[in-house]
């Protein structure tokens, strides 16, 4: 049953051959079994027992029930549900309870989804391997000497490790795809604007998006249906949930374009001869693969670092030791509050960034960076925009390589860097992409293909990913 | 050679939307801290600004008032600081694309009409308060977090300490004139920021200064004779200023440094990624416009032209709207512009005086006012019972026909002539030298019995009907 996809389960539950109590239950011992993995902040066990209990009986009833009535599913941590802790896994935010829930959660609820626990993650959703976390690192659940992926690496593992039928992670530069490829699962990064950013902390607004992981595209897209749509909460929310499921589709002359840049750039055997192969196959199906030279997308990383630091710095402003979140102890003066509880309650790399970021908006860099960096991002949208006139969608892995062990880049920023090369310019350009899982390295890690779409492209990424999924059945 | 005096202004206006700018808590003040505040206003993580379209469309007001060009797109910047009563770190406000551009506001000055000219206006939010107290150190009150703001920034066309009372009486006036703030300065809601600099004539303009908390238009112009005092003082000298922020200490007249341009805040200024930019339409621009009241400049001219009032009473009418919008119901029911002006000259000013109060309130009704007035231009009550009338409607009962109120107060005129003439009668028996002097032709004598007869009546005797008889009886 732990290994029931998401619709899959959904069925069991709606022809009652599974009550949402055994579901709920069956999940929170394969937490108990792999805490190990210290993939969740918190297990809200009893509270997910009760609304499990409590939609069996409305079910008994006969009464309507939504989508996903009684499916356990689990939040990143920094997505707010009011009444349990939200922490960003910071010491930051080790006590914080929001009182407010954000538009995502409250869609999922209407559904009669059942949060079940709040996954670890990168702090403040900075890093590729979860290895930032305030509350420790998360293993890989396919193997725990290497990582997850990150900032979601606690979303995808409780997804590898059956704690839950679907998560929801945020991607930033990459945040739900690459965790998802190293954990072998799929993940979602909607269209910027698609998905609402109420009540989900921010790392850098203008790239940030929230979305599902789940075990299957078909489980992504239900998911993604459900969260999407204008959001009267977040003024850059736009679009609408529309999405139709399960469509036929054929690869039959859809044109699939390929990155050549992008493709140079890939030094693991592996993750070139999978996609090799993959691409092969979408060929035989009919499919028509164009080369693409897109040569502005080696921007992609600066522009990004220089814009996803810079409106870090001012949004982790607010957490400043006064109104809530940590405080040291030992301060003899306002500066001090100021100093000692950011000093004291953040890591190194959330430091690190916020350097970064205030560095490039001080008016002696603001225009020589940020404005640069603005510039760039418009050239990488129309590098998209241009692309997407000669293809329907664009193929690239998701991360150069399968996972790497723990602390094998932890201390080289530019190599871990890299992990997200192929994701990064997906944000910049604001476009939605999926991260699929396309085969195994001879080590037996996974390794994820992603499949990139136009804005609001979405109906036919998961038609295509739920087409490819079939091919690998 | 003496210096000239260069100021310009950075005036900021709580905006009295009804609710807050970023988030729907209500804009209003509150004695209890922190109860009017929420997750968006307190900057808890994960929530997002929405803009408030009355603020946009109040700062649209003021700038038409003040005749800027509107912005067709105005977009939203981050002022990055650190202060307890800045819960986010950044207040939002609008460096690269201001609502209002250009502009201008005329004012009187010794020398003639001048224009003051307003470089631009922009939106932004309010921060809280910090409370100081001896036992509990200090605290934060977010209530005021989040009101909505317009800056009004001048160019540097002031040139003395009276220029600049002029200039912000005339602005304060209409601001509240056109109903966007209450421009209530010991409140908060209008607050000054000075730029005053020296230079002689034909030289190029001085070192910059700053002086900020300035809480009274009375700290303006003291901070200011102060300044160009102290800078002469520094330039005759042979010294040299430093540009620089000072802080006014109103209560030990004088300025502080408060920091130099060197050690100047960057406020490391980048557009906001959660509000986007704004099209400001030109339909809705001219939907605003159309709300716009008649403006007082304007409006007086009418009252000239119209009403033939004289210039200075059309000025003092018109200098506010609720002055003006009584004027004009009165003018509805008496068509007696001349003497409504006349009575609300003085005897409406007196009484507004005595008030104290910045705000007007008139517990009048212009309806019944000008029935009153009405009643006295036809005769049926004399001057001192309209008066009587008028205090009555003033202090104690502004709903009072002014009819039923000639009974009510014993006010109206003595016409009878039985009733009359055994009163003169009586006067004339105790004084019978004045009527001596009377039938001899002596007009003063007439006066002396006028006199007579109204004393005796408490004033109510129709004076007509008392010459008549005087005629009569001698």
């Amino acid at each position: 049953m732990q290994k029931k996809t998401l619709v899959e389960i959904i069925e069991l539950l709606n022809k009652k051959q599974v009550s949402s109590e055994e579901v709920v239950s069956g999940c929170l011992k394969q937490i108990e079994k792999n805490t190990h993995l210290n993939a969740l902040n918190y297990v809200n066990s009893k509270d997910a027992l009760n609304s499990a209990k409590k939609i069996d009986e409305r079910r008994q009833k006969g009464e309507k029930l939504g989508l996903l009535a009684g499916v356990p599913i689990v939040l990143k941590d920094n997505i707010c549900v009011q009444g349990i802790p939200t922490t960003c896994s910071s010491k930051m935010l080790q006590n914080f309870v929001p009182q407010y829930t954000a538009t995502v959660v409250t869609k999922l609820l209407a559904e009669d989804a059942i949060i079940i626990g709040k996954a670890n993650m990168d702090e403040f959703a900075m890093g590729s391997s979860n290895e930032t976390s305030f509350t420790g690192k998360v293993l890989n659940p396919i193997d725990n000497e290497y990582v997850p992926g990150g900032s979601s690496g606690g979303s995808a593992a409780s997804i590898a490790a059956n704690f839950a039928y679907a998560a929801l992670g945020s991607d930033t530069g990459g945040s739900i795809r690459q965790p998802a490829a190293f954990c072998g699962v799929v993940g979602v990064k909607p269209t910027y604007g698609a998905v609402s950013r109420y009540g989900v902390v921010a790392f850098a607004s203008s790239l940030d998006q929230v979305g599902p992981i789940t075990k299957t595209a078909q489980d992504a897209a239900l998911i993604f249906k459900i969260i999407s749509g204008k959001d009267e909460l977040d003024i850059t929310s736009c679009g609408n949930s529309n999405l139709k499921l399960n469509q036929d589709f054929s690869f039959k002359g859809k044109k699939i374009g390929i990155p050549k840049e992008f493709f140079d750039q890939i030094t693991d055997n592996d993750v070139k001869n999978t996609m090799n192969q993959e691409l092969k196959k979408l060929e035989n199906q009919g499919a028509e693969i164009i080369e693409l030279s897109m040569k502005t997308l080696e921007y992609a990383m600066p522009t990004y670092n220089v814009l996803a630091s810079a409106e870090a710095a001012s949004n982790l402003s607010r957490f400043d030791g006064i109104k809530y979140g940590y405080r040291s102890d030992n301060f003899d003066d306002l500066l001090s509050i100021y100093f000692k509880s950011r000093s004291e309650g953040f890591g190194y790399e959330v430091k690190r960034r916020i350097l970064l970021g205030n560095y490039m908006l001080t008016s002696a860099c603001f225009e020589k960076y940020y404005i640069k960096a603005q510039k760039v991002q418009t050239l990488i949208k129309n590098t998209f925009l241009q692309a997407f006139e000669k293809c329907d969608l664009i193929v690239t892995p998701t991360s150069a390589t399968p996972a790497f062990k723990f602390g094998e880049k932890q201390n080289d920023k530019v190599a871990m860097a890299l992990s997200d090369v192929f994701t990064v310019p997906v944000n910049i350009a604001g476009n939605a992409a999926i991260s699929i899982p396309a085969g195994l390295s001879s080590k037996g890690l996974p390794i994820g293909l992603q499949i990139i779409a136009p804005h609001f492209g979405e109906q036919m990424m998961f038609d295509a990913a739920q087409a490819y999924e079939r091919l690998s059945k | 050679m003496s210096y000239l005096t260069v100021i310009g202004l950075e005036v900021h206006n709580e905006l009295k939307t009804n609710t807050k700018i970023f988030c729907s808590c209500k804009n209003e003040f509150s004695l209890e801290p922190n109860t009017n505040c929420c997750p968006t206003c307190l900057a808890m993580p994960g929530t997002l600004p929405l803009l408030n379209k009355q603020a946009v469309e109040y700062a649209i007001k003021a700038g038409l008032a003040l005749n800027c060009d509107i912005n067709t797109v105005t977009q939203w910047d981050r002022k990055n600081y650190y202060y307890p009563d800045l819960p986010k770190a950044y207040q939002l406000s609008q460096l690269y694309h201001p609502l209002c551009l250009g502009g201008y506001l005329e004012i009187n000055t010794e020398n003639g009409i001048k224009k003051i000219r307003i470089n631009h206006i922009h939106l932004e939010e309010d921060a809280g308060k910090l409370v100081h107290s001896e036992f509990s150190g200090s605290l934060v009150d977010y209530n005021r977090g989040g009101v909505p703001l317009i800056e009004i920034v001048t160019e540097p066309d002031l040139s003395s300490a009276e220029e600049t009372l002029t200039f912000l009486e005339n602005l304060k006036a209409l601001l509240k004139y056109i109903g966007v703030s209450d421009v209530k300065m010991e409140q908060g809601s209008l607050r000054c920021d000075v730029n005053i600099s020296l230079h002689k004539a034909g030289e190029p303009l001085g070192t910059r200064i700053e002086m900020k908390n300035l809480a009274s238009f009375k700290a303006v112009q003291r901070a200011i004779n102060y300044e160009v005092k102290r800078q002469t003082e520094v330039l005759e000298s042979g010294g040299k200023l430093v540009q620089e922020t000072r802080r006014w200490d109103d209560a030990e007249g004088r300025s502080y440094t408060m920091r130099t341009k060197e050690n100047a805040q960057d406020y490391r200024y980048f557009p906001d990624p959660d509000l986007v930019p704004v099209n400001v339409s030109r339909e809705f621009v001219q939907q605003v416009k159309e709300t716009l009241p008649m403006l007082p400049k304007a409006r007086a001219q009418k009252y000239v032209e119209e009403f033939k009032l004289p210039q200075y009473d059309a000025e003092i009418l018109t200098s506010d709207r609720i002055l003006a919008d009584f004027f004009d119901e009165c003018v509805l029911t008496f068509d007696n512009p001349k003497m409504i002006s006349n009575w609300i000259m003085t005897e409406v000013m007196r009484k507004l005086k005595e008030q104290n109060s910045e705000d007007i309130v008139l517990p009048l009704k212009a309806d019944n006012f000008a029935k009153m007035l009405k009643l006295y231009a036809d005769n049926v009550i004399n001057q001192n019972a309209a008066k009587t009338m008028f205090e009555y409607m003033w202090d104690k009962d502004s709903n009072a026909d002014p009819k039923t109120l000639i009974e009510k107060l014993n006010l109206g005129q003595i016409s009878d002539e039985g009733e009359l003439q055994k009163i003169l009668t009586e006067i004339i028996k105790n004084n019978p030298a004045a009527a001596d002097d009377l039938r001899n032709g002596n007009k003063k004598a007439t006066a002396f019995f006028v006199g007579q007869a109204m004393k005796a009546t408490k004033g109510k005797a129709n004076p007509k009907t008392v010459n008549e008889l005087l005629e009569k009886l001698l």
